[in-house]
């Protein structure tokens, strides 16, 4: 007689499930090596690389200096050259030092030589509001690096995903912009022991509801869900999407639930104006017109540098309460 | 430096041969056939020629925009280049890239770089690979005098010396960048001693003068090689055409161009090469010769080629995938 085992679970957190990947990718392939600022010494600024420089080397663990074009381009040349990079900057408000070798040498370089090279590169950054840090601190970029050809974006928002995207995009021959939102590092939750490599190629259904389809990703992902727990009080069923990727999206799975629920709210913590929420929007009006029953709505940041006062700082990003009047709006919306 | 008279031909060889080609990509640009910018290498010949002869099939080379020469006497068909000029499939980078962009995976060319400065991280991450993999073969990265404005190019230079990587720095200092002459944009010009700052190493050679390039190249590269960590080379130089093909070149005097024409690097080298007996004036029009073939089959290739369906417009943007 054969007894099943239920797979043993750990509770853990964002944080540290995105060092078991780097741990994990370090372990396993001698090309992967991280570099950025305050990745060895310090830890990480965000302590994801916590106790890495120890167990790896300086070699392997490579504190840079502030030189975020330099080691950013650095990490390009390496790619090119053989090795499986990773490179973290600090937070995508940083990342606009780099623009240019991000844009002008990552994503390009294999198209401008006619395929002969390629760029293997994962760049990790935080995003997001919401810690009062201000303008400069603040912004999420992420939409703005979906605009480009030549990489890929990808957006974790839960434990498996932190676990298991970093693999899958070290595999991957082109590179990989990985955002993570700094409100997430702290987010605890059970992930399976032998959570691994997950795919990043596909959005995720994360709730299942038939009246409205909110789409999502990244740190907005925990306010569209409570959102739709309220909405369901309301005698709405929302199913929430979280995209994972941002480029290339996976319409697929949007217009797919828009084809049960022909109803959508868009929350996006970007800009709203040529935000990623209106690619999505467009590609919508171009692909499903006739599924939509109303207007969709987006929820996104208000179109202001982000300000420190906390309730300016909130006043200024989705919240749960604007997600959920948007999508009683939209429920309620009859012609 | 004595050469022999097969090596002293060779110089002549490949200088002629940049200098011929240029030539040539200017008059089709007058003829629409190559369109684009256009930076033409002239004058400068000696640098890309003496420093490719100290490097090796295991060297690396980035590049700027002006790179017809740095391609063509690393070993990339002329036919290859002009075609990519043409814009033609055929081409080095199948006609994506241009004049600016000449890639070669073959001989570890990674292209003409158009962001001024942008090549020099490129060239450190490189080395850093080489060193990491324990591998023979330095990352040669040349740049203007103009890229030394550039944060990029102090960032490139404190991250090579601090990590002792094997990239070779080379400065072609032609004292303009388009418009603004070297000491109208630095507050101080001596390049030496800016990469000094940084701990590289490095020196000021006349790139006027093919055996002095080669020579400090030479040095240069072994330095490299042995461990010891970055090498800057600053040449000396003078492009004798204007920037670009748009250029009405305001900003210098007919006279100034005159006088460094004076110290052409071909005419400079055939003279004291049939002076010291090197070479027999006879063989200097046998060059002419075999390179005025070179060129026109070069342009035979191009003529011949063919344009890139539209259909692959979006090829290569990513790897293709196996699918699962
Ligand atoms: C980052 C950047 N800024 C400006 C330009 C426009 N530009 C192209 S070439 C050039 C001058 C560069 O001069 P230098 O580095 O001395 O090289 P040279 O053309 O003299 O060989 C400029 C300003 C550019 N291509 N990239
Ligand atoms: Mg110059």
């Amino acid at each position: 007689m054969t007894i099943a085992v239920a797979a043993s679970v750990i509770t853990t957190t964002y944080r540290e499930a995105l060092r078991m990947a780097l741990r994990e990718a370090l372990q396993r392939d001698p090309r992967v090596f991280l570099m950025g600022e305050d990745v060895g010494c310090y830890g990480g600024s965000y302590a994801v690389s916590k106790g890495l420089l120890e167990e790896f080397g300086e070699e392997r663990i490579r504190d840079t200096p502030l030189s975020e074009s330099g080691f950013v381009g650095a990490g390009i040349g390496a790619a090119l050259n053989g090795m499986r990079p990773i490179v973290e900057v600090m937070t995508c408000n940083f990342s606009l030092l780099a623009l240019d070798q991000i844009l002008n040498n990552a994503a390009t370089l294999r198209h401008m030589s006619g395929g002969q090279f390629s760029v293997p590169l994962v760049i990790r950054m935080a995003t997001g509001a919401g810690r009062q840090l201000a303008a400069q601190h603040s912004h999420s970029f992420e939409g703005w690096y979906a605009h480009i050809p030549g990489i890929r974006v990808v957006t974790p928002a839960t434990l498996e995903d932190a676990r298991g995207m970093l693999w899958t995009a070290l595999m991957d021959p082109d590179p990989v912009v990985m955002f993570e939102n700094v409100l997430l590092y702290n987010l605890e939750g059970e992930l399976a022991a032998d959570a691994g490599a997950v795919d990043i190629d596909r959005a995720a259904v994360r709730r299942l509801g038939d009246d409205i389809t909110l789409v999502t990703y990244g740190g907005c992902l925990y306010k569209t869900l409570q959102a739709a727990e309220r909405l369901a009080t309301q005698n709405v069923s929302a199913e929430v999407i979280d995209l994972r990727t941002l480029r290339p999206l996976d319409m697929t799975t949007v217009l797919g639930s828009l084809a049960k629920t022909h109803r959508m709210v868009i929350i996006d913590e970007g800009w709203k104006s040529g935000s990623l929420a209106a690619e999505i929007m467009a590609r919508v009006m171009e692909q499903a017109f006739y599924e939509l029953d109303a207007p969709i709505e987006r929820v996104c940041s208000a179109e202001v540098p982000i300000p420190y006062a906390r309730h300016l700082e909130q006043a200024a990003i989705p919240q749960v309460d604007t997600i959920f009047a948007a999508a009683l709006r939209t429920v309620n919306h009859h012609v | 430096m004595t050469p022999s008279p097969e090596f002293a031909r060779k110089l002549l060889y490949e200088m002629v041969r940049i200098r011929r080609f240029e030539e040539k990509s200017a008059e089709l640009y007058s003829a629409g056939k190559i369109r684009g910018f256009l930076h033409l290498y002239i004058g400068e010949e000696a640098i890309a020629t003496g420093v490719m002869q100290a490097l090796r099939p295991e060297d690396a080379i980035f590049a700027t925009y002006r790179e017809h020469g740095h391609a063509l006497t690393r070993g990339l068909s002329a036919g290859a280049i002009m075609a990519e000029m043409y814009g033609k499939l055929e081409g080095c980078s199948r006609g994506r890239g241009g004049s600016m962009h000449l890639f070669d995976a073959a001989t570890k060319f990674y292209g003409g770089n158009a962001i001024v400065c942008g090549g020099l991280p490129l060239a450190v991450g490189y080395a850093l690979a080489q060193k990491m993999q324990q591998r023979a073969g330095l990352a040669a990265c040349f740049f203007g005098e103009g890229a030394v404005a550039e944060g990029e190019f102090h960032e490139s230079l404190n991250l090579a010396s601090l990590w002792n990587v094997p990239a070779l720095f080379l400065c072609e200092n032609n004292l303009y960048a388009m418009g603004t002459a070297l000491e109208r944009s630095e507050a101080d010009t001596n390049l030496v001693e800016k990469a000094a700052s940084y701990h590289v190493q490095g020196k000021s050679v006349d790139g006027m003068d093919v055996l002095a390039v080669l020579e400090a190249a030479q040095q240069a590269t072994q330095f490299v090689r042995d461990g010891n960590g970055p090498y800057f080379l600053e040449f000396r130089t003078y492009r004798f055409r204007a920037h670009s093909m748009f250029d009405a070149e305001l900003y210098r005097s007919k006279a100034e161009v005159e006088r460094w024409k004076q110290r052409c690097p071909i005419a400079g080298f055939s003279a004291r090469a049939i002076c010291e007996g090197w070479l027999m004036p006879e063989m200097i029009d046998a060059i002419e010769t075999e390179v005025a073939r070179e060129i026109a089959q070069a342009v035979e290739f191009a003529e011949a080629g063919t344009w890139e369906p539209v259909e692959t417009l979006t090829s290569d943007v990513y790897t293709a995938r196996v699918q699962a």
